[in-house]
């Protein structure tokens, strides 16, 4: 152990005897997790005292919760005491020109297609006052100021609307929810916060793009979203270029609160670091997404286009307890190389004629294994329900996985609840039939791949779509032929 | 004088090991149209796969030149650009991928071959629009997922006009005739004619002389186990319709 660490070692070890030890002018919190260390979080953030005692509770419930083992996903242990649970926001280095980023990295944004602006502000490459992106932003922020939208940062919602922020956060995702929704509402770092008042139809799509504050909101993420009756939000999330962090755990919140007649889509890409071809480094994502469609006539719909992470834990869920509420999911996962993703979702029927519609599309290639987990659980009470699952898998080679574990769960016999799957191959002759019309093999898998994601892509805004499917493309190349 | 477009030598293949095409010889020239007739499993389909270049198929000896160039060394989708185009005798649904786009894609990539620029999709389509009439092709057909439950007549029709937007030097049509009613067939076989030019060239693959009274062959080919056992004039056609392959397979045995 070098200097520093025992002298840290010795102070941490002592800190309920002295209460107070890490110094909060510090920028970096010491490696591990105690009540301190959230204590340190909290205050760094200047939070009021009811959301620390929150933390505490979270962080209270986690300590007897046990890391979950059910899922098909196989990773080494993470050693939660290693891991530095607050680091101030680190400015990125400027760059001069895009001429000094990772060739590498440039190739990639061109096979996406990701617009020269789009490239300098992913890359912290310094852009001019004209299409300055903050300038951008805030005249966006205007016109949804105009509408009384709250669009911010959460740490920013914690000190402009702590009422709203009191009132909603841990309300879909309780603090002792899981082992990973736990670890995340006792320290969590900072994320979005969107509320959409009554009756508003917020004009754009809401993006992670244009906020400013949060741009690295780091590992342990917290969103929270909110639409007052007969609202409507699209909101996105994430990119499809592709995001290093050093961080290796992510354990991300995502709570939606609907209210009666209110609609909100949430549309995610995630690309996260994959780990190499040999499957080392990567990030473990582990993340819980749930909303509530809480009045009648509420509607949740979630898309999703995973193509990143070595380890990706993720069911984004729809409780549909309002009358006649409406939830979907959408998602396309890909894996490749050693990638694992165990990932799909959970319609909880509590209201009566609540209907769901699930669409999971898993591509497994490489050496990889997907699998889909979902959850359809119709309530005594709730009468007339009606849910539609299709769970397709598509193959590309015979090394890796792909599994469908569908749980149905069903209380009142006025139910229909329909579930089919698939499991297909690429097939040799859709390759060469493709090559007899002068298409590459690589062109042949992007064209055959999207062809087979399509109902779900659909369901992405127009540009989001587009980026998407050159993703598919670049997360599946070379794994064919 | 006639170019001569595509010459096969003693050319020898096997799948699995097993040994299906044993030594075919054949001439094409620019301006041609080659029928190919022969009983079920003689090799014909076999040909046109291991000339198109499909992978599971081994080939042990012989050569092949298109336009002088040693066809066996390019890849399939490099063949398909250099103009040579097979109509599948089973063509493959892709689901999701509307023939339109898939077309797309393909005429594109053909013309980055041949240094030409990318169509935009103003022209693509107005291209689109003037082969449909070849094949008497419906729009609406083009929108769905390519070959998914197409009728088996549309799959055949599908392909005569993909091979319309691709303009391809030499194509193969291996029993395109089959499944199509006799009205198809007609606009099928008209379709090939409007597309024969002195600067290409046809082999018809086919069990039905029917056909060749429509699209006239000038040469006639017989396959029987893996060879051409015998070449002619259309009249062998005829010959073959009226007293089938039994014939040959005596003259041959005896041989
Ligand atoms: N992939 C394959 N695996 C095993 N055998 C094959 C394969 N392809 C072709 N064969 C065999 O090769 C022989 C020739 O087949 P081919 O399809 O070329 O015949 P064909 O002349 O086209 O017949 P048809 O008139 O029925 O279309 C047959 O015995 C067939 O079973
Ligand atoms: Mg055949």
């Amino acid at each position: 152990m070098s200097k520093d660490a025992e002298i840290l070692d010795e102070f941490t070890s002592k800190e309920y005897e002295h209460g107070w030890t890490v110094d909060l002018e510090a920028d970096e919190a010491p490696k591990g997790l105690n009540e301190d260390i959230i204590r340190f979080i909290s205050a760094k953030k200047e939070e009021p005292e009811w959301l620390l005692e929150w933390r505490l509770k979270a962080f209270r419930h986690w300590q007897k919760m046990e890391e979950p083992s059910w899922a098909a996903i196989k990773y080494p242990k993470v050693n939660f005491q290693d891991i530095i649970y607050y680091s101030a926001p680190k400015k990125q280095k400027k760059l001069k020109s895009l001429d000094e980023v990772d060739p590498e990295l440039r190739e990639t944004f061109k096979k996406l297609g990701i617009s020269l602006e789009e490239q300098k502000r992913l890359t912290g490459v310094a852009v001019d006052a004209v299409i300055d992106s903050v300038s951008v932003a805030t005249t966006f922020k205007e016109t949804l100021a105009e509408l009384g939208i709250i669009f911010c940062s959460f740490s920013e919602a914690v000190q402009d609307h702590p009422n709203l922020v009191k009132k909603y956060l841990g309300s879909v995702v309780p603090q002792n929810d899981n082992y990973y929704a736990a670890l995340n509402s006792a320290v969590f770092s900072d994320g979005s916060f969107c509320y959409i008042p009554k009756g508003v139809h917020c004009p754009m799509e809401l993006s992670t793009y244009f906020r400013i504050n949060a741009a690295n909101t780091g590992q342990f993420e917290r969103t929270l979203i909110v639409a007052e009756e007969g609202a409507y939000v699209s909101y996105l999330e994430g990119c499809t270029a592709p995001q290093r962090d050093e961080n290796q755990l992510h354990a991300a919140v995502v709570e939606i609160y609907v209210h009666a007649d209110a609609e909100v889509k949430y549309s995610t890409v995630q690309n996260w670091y994959p780990g190499d071809k040999n499957g080392k480094g990567g990030i473990y994502n582990f993340v819980t997404k749930r909303g509530i469609c809480a009045g009648d006539h509420a509607k949740l719909s979630w898309t999703q286009v995973e193509t990143g992470s070595a380890v990706t834990w993720k069911y984004p869920s729809c409780i549909l307890k309002g009358d006649y509420s409406v939830g979907e999911f959408y998602s396309v996962a890909v894996t490749n190389n050693y990638q694992q993703a165990d990932t799909g979702t959970k319609m909880i029927h509590l209201g009566k004629g609540s209907k769901s519609r699930i669409v999971s599309k898993g591509i497994s290639a490489g050496f990889s294994q997907n699998s889909y987990r979902g959850l359809v659980q119709v309530h005594k009470r709730s009468e007339n329900v009606r849910n539609f699952s299709q769970c397709d898998s598509l193959l590309l080679g015979d090394k890796c996985g792909a599994h469908t574990f569908p749980y149905i769960e069903v209380d009142n016999s006025t139910a229909q609840v329909e579930h089919e799957a698939t499991t297909s191959k690429i097939g040799e002759d859709q390759i060469f039939y493709c090559n007899q019309r002068g298409i590459d093999t690589e062109a042949a898998v992007a064209l055959i791949v999207n062809g087979y994601a399509k109902e779900v892509l659909n369901k992405l805004p127009m540009e989001f779509a587009v980026e998407a499917q050159k993703l598919l493309a670049l997360t599946l190349e070379g794994s064919v032929g | 004088m006639l170019r001569i477009m595509l010459k096969i030598k003693d050319l020898k293949a096997s799948v699995e090991g097993k040994e299906i095409l044993k030594g075919i010889s054949l001439e094409v020239k620019a301006g041609e149209v080659h029928a190919i007739m022969g009983p079920n499993g003689s090799g014909k389909s076999t040909l046109s796969s291991v000339l198109a270049g499909r992978e599971e198929y081994t080939v042990d000896g012989g050569s092949v030149e298109f336009f002088g160039k040693d066809l066996l060394e390019f890849a399939p989708e490099e063949r398909a650009r250099e103009g040579l185009f097979m109509a599948f005798q089973y063509p493959v649904e892709i689901p999701g991928v509307s023939t339109t786009n898939f077309l797309k894609t393909a005429v594109n990539q053909v013309r980055e071959h041949r240094g030409l620029p990318a169509l935009d999709a103003v022209q693509f389509l107005q291209n689109m629009k003037d082969k449909m009439k070849i094949v008497d092709i419906d729009q609406s057909l083009l929108k769905r997922s390519l070959n998914e439950g197409f009728s088996g007549g549309e799959k055949k029709r599908n392909e005569i006009f993909q091979m319309a937007m691709l303009e391809p030097k030499l194509s193969i049509l291996d029993e395109t005739d089959s499944g199509l009613d006799i009205d198809a067939l007609k606009i099928v076989a008209n379709g090939v004619n409007t597309l024969k030019s002195p600067e290409n060239a046809t082999i018809v693959i086919t069990h039905y002389q029917r056909l060749l009274d429509y699209i006239v062959p000038d040469f006639v080919h017989v396959l029987l186990n893996g060879k051409i056992v015998k070449s002619g004039t259309k009249e062998l056609a005829y010959e073959l319709e009226e007293r089938g392959y039994d014939w040959i397979k005596a003259e041959f045995a005896n041989a």
